[in-house]
């Protein structure tokens, strides 16, 4: 590589990007022969490939195109065909889409795997092998990752019958590396099971490592432990109203309303329905609310898993994610599952008296440098903490971006990539403030990122406020008109995503004309972030390791679904 | 005490050191309480044993710290600051199930996590008590058509006590353990002995279909639970 400065910006540039955004036709050409036929999807053009070319369009769109980031990989099940849809974007600029679509024949569904292009489709594809039965040509660990091992049939297909008795085993302490072995006396490793019962898991992961002494040898996250169906919930439920209330559900940290925001923007723009400006307002308000009580969980929880300390920074933590707790009831009603948004609005306007409300937000505003200043006292100006975290849990940004990874965990290792900036939504465009990010690429790293996101979105939360409270009176349009029951035309496929507490979390919605979709797949950020475990934790001491799990601030509800 | 160390209030009456402060004028007061008083003469209590240790059980709850889904953070929030759970009698978290009195169980279970709860159930010493917090624990609450979702913990744990709710408000929760401790000083809520669902090992189980095809991958040795959907309430 020449460390001169090219001469002609053009040169350098990608195929297929052009001022107006991606020139679909030129990537057609990169591909040649390899694409068989073009889809349209709502947010990108698709290119049908070849099941045992997949290697050769995905590498060509990532090496000459720049599409570096494979967002999602949704398997599905036609009646007379399986397709898997591979969603591109760019780390750079994630308004440039693309998906490459892979259909394979019902009889014998076998497609090529993506996972050398992308290490995150190691854990995508598993999982479309586990729920729909698509079988990946070469992928280095083709098992069941969210059911048991025994499962019979693949729930998300079209021949499963929810009847069928199964079995299920509790088999422990198998060792993993016991073939591996040099000799049977060889006593340098030993295989230890980090939960799924556990209270640095953060609920029910299962971490299956194996140490060699002190540091760790291996190290596998055994996930589905809270796998509640929640794609086959929201594929029997109505656009309308009967699947808002489970987006609360997947990321359950109070980041409710972030959720219901992935699953309306999804709907709202498969369905072409306007949000009024106003509802748009209140939106970003309370969802950055909700940012902050996820964020204020995911720091006193870390404190619990460094300092051991369920005392002072646990409880502060908790003290101020109850102001927002209560500050969100007042807004929805309930305090963690808040149902709040609808297609085309949200549920009502703010509470009576308003400036009641507008009142309890600015004291909680108004309190936030001082608690914030305090954490930094408390937590990240700590001597242990420092060595706990600093240089702890290392991943390198090209690392991140070979998973996936999101979110501040993306951040936190200096990928400036934030979706409600770089694919705009809501109101954030108008709004003043900054993306957070860190150059770390450590634990430390992660946490500040955290930290300095509460105080963007309170920066977010007080413009809001502003704003609302001088809204003329008569132009408080909290809902578009949306038809009662909804029904996007047949064969319209979308995703989309917005930034949530955990980074990118997207929705790809398929419609077949009826009032239910016909798929729902939920992009996790948590369940990428999570691959990136053994990256920071392979030869790192078992407290490291703890630390770096703390630090990824998984949810399991959004990590199994 | 030093005179100099002496500091008076602005009534002018001198602060004496904490430890007199609070033993108050007179006697020791400590010994004088209500409860004193009310015993009369004879510092005896007589009770029935059984009577004794309801109550005692009852009065010190040690919870078994331990977390599946979303109303497991409503859960922290009944243990932190502003409801503090502590209050009742009902114990900061234990992580470790031996040293457990009580389990909540906060949130749905599934399939490939029934069987792990059931082994942590069984590792808690009894006398042992659940209560089980949430709609999914109860019937598999919003998820009872999952594919995976086992439709309630009785299914596989005997409950003493159901908190509704998507998720219960702390307050709920606490109500639910205030219930509880009712009841177990009561004498209502016996230590449990009967266990409605047990891990069957492999080779136990009747030859079916099912049991023929997984036959040559299953170990007969591994512990097993066996889910008919079909017949789930």
């Amino acid at each position: 590589m020449s460390l001169e400065e090219p001469d002609d910006p053009l040169a350098t540039r990608d195929v297929g990007v052009t001022e107006e955004g991606v020139d679909y036709d030129a990537l057609a050409d990169l591909l040649g022969d390899t694409v068989i036929d073009r889809e349209s999807h709502v947010n990108a053009e698709g290119f049908v490939v070849r099941p045992d070319e997949v290697q050769d369009a995905l590498f060509a769109l990532r090496d000459e195109a720049g599409f570096d980031h494979c967002a999602c990989v949704t398997a599905q099940d036609y009646d007379d065909r399986y397709e898997s849809i591979y969603h591109l974007r760019k780390y750079d600029d994630p308004t440039q889409e693309v998906s490459v679509v892979v259909p394979s024949p019902k009889s014998d569904p076998v497609s090529q795997t993506a996972e050398p292009v992308y290490r995150t489709a190691d854990w995508h594809e598993r999982e479309a092998y586990d729920l729909v039965g698509i079988d990946y040509e070469g992928h280095p660990d083709m098992r069941r990752i969210l059911l048991p091992e025994t499962w019979q049939g693949h729930p998300l297909s079209q021949d499963f019958s929810g009847e069928e008795p199964q079995v299920v085993t509790l088999r422990e302490h198998a060792n993993p590396l016991a073939d591996d072995k040099r000799s049977e006396d060889d006593p340098d490793t030993m295989f230890i099971n980090i939960g799924p019962h556990h209270p640095a898991t953060h609920g029910v992961l299962h971490v299956e490592t194996v140490l060699d002494g002190e540091q760790i040898a291996h190290v596998e996250p055994d996930i589905g432990y809270l796998h509640r169906c929640e794609e086959q919930m929201c594929q029997q439920g109505t656009y309308r109203h009967q699947i808002m209330p489970y987006p609360d559900r997947w990321d359950y940290v109070s980041a409710g309303i972030l959720n219901e925001w992935a699953y309306a923007r999804a709907a709202e723009d498969l369905a072409d329905i306007e949000v009024p400006e106003y509802a748009q307002v209140i939106r970003t308000m309370s969802a950055e609310m909700s940012r902050i009580a996820a964020h204020m969980l995911a720091l006193g929880t870390f404190a619990l898993d460094v300092f051991g300390d369920f005392t002072a920074v646990f409880q502060y933590a908790f003290r101020d994610r109850e102001v927002v707790q209560d500050l969100l009831e007042d807004l929805t009603g309930q305090r963690l599952m808040f149902n709040y948004l609808r297609l085309g609005g949200v549920a009502w306007d703010l509470p009576e008296p308003r400036e009641e409300f507008f009142e309890k937000t600015r004291d909680f505003l108004d309190d936030m440098p001082e608690k914030l200043k305090e954490y930094h006292n408390l937590v990240t100006s700590n001597e242990i903490f420092q060595m706990r975290c600093v240089d702890t849990g290392i991943l390198p940004p090209e690392e991140a971006k070979q998973y996936g990874a999101t979110g501040p965990v993306a951040r936190g290792s200096g990928i400036d990539y934030d979706l409600r900036r770089d694919d705009p939504y809501g109101y954030y465009s108008e709004l003043d403030w900054d993306v957070v990010t860190e150059d770390g690429c450590d634990n430390y790293a992660r946490v500040l990122c955290r930290m300095q996101e509460v105080e963007q979105s309170a920066r977010i939360i007080e413009q809001c406020v502003d704003l609302l409270e001088d809204w003329p009176e008569d132009e408080r349009d909290i809902q578009a008109n949306v038809p009662r029951t909804l029904r996007p035309d047949p064969d319209t496929e979308i995703y989309r995503a917005v930034e949530a507490a955990k980074g990118e979390l997207g929705i790809y919605i398929r419609s077949d004309g009826t009032d239910k979709p016909a798929r729902f797949k939920i992009r996790s950020p948590c369940f990428s972030n999570l691959q990136t475990l053994p990256v920071m934790s392979e030869g790192e001491f078992v407290p490291d390791m703890i630390a770096s799990l703390g630090s990824l601030d998984i949810v399991l509800g959004e990590v199994d679904r | 005490m030093s005179s100099d160390n002496t500091r008076t209030t602005k009534h002018g009456a001198e602060i004496e050191s904490t430890q007199e402060a609070r033993l108050g004028e007179g006697v020791d007061s400590r010994f004088n309480s209500t409860l004193r008083e009310a015993f009369g003469s004879t510092p005896f209590i007589l009770t029935k044993f059984d009577q004794f240790m309801n109550w005692v059980r009852g009065s010190s709850m040690f919870m078994l710290q331990f977390g599946i889904a979303c109303c497991s953070i409503e859960m922290i929030h009944t243990y932190a600051i502003k409801h503090d759970l502590d209050r009742f009698g009902a114990g900061v978290p234990r992580a470790s199930p031996r040293q457990a009195d009580v389990i909540i169980v906060p949130g749905t279970i599934v399939s490939k996590f029934a069987p792990r709860m059931k082994r942590v159930y069984d590792q808690m010493p009894e006398p042992k008590f659940v209560v089980s917090m949430g709609s999914c624990t109860i019937s598999g609450g919003p998820f009872q058509e999952g594919y995976n979702v086992v439709k309630g913990a009785e299914e596989v744990i005997p409950v003493d006590i159901h908190v509704p709710g998507c998720p219960p408000r702390p307050e709920a929760l606490i109500y639910g353990v205030a219930k509880l401790q009712e009841r177990i000083a009561n004498g209502e809520s016996a230590p449990v002995t009967v266990k409605p669902y047990e891990l069957e090992q492999f080779g136990d189980l009747e030859q079916d279909e099912l049991v023929d095809k997984l036959a040559d991958q299953i170990d007969e040795e591994d512990l097993v639970m066996r889910y008919n959907w079909s017949d789930s309430p």
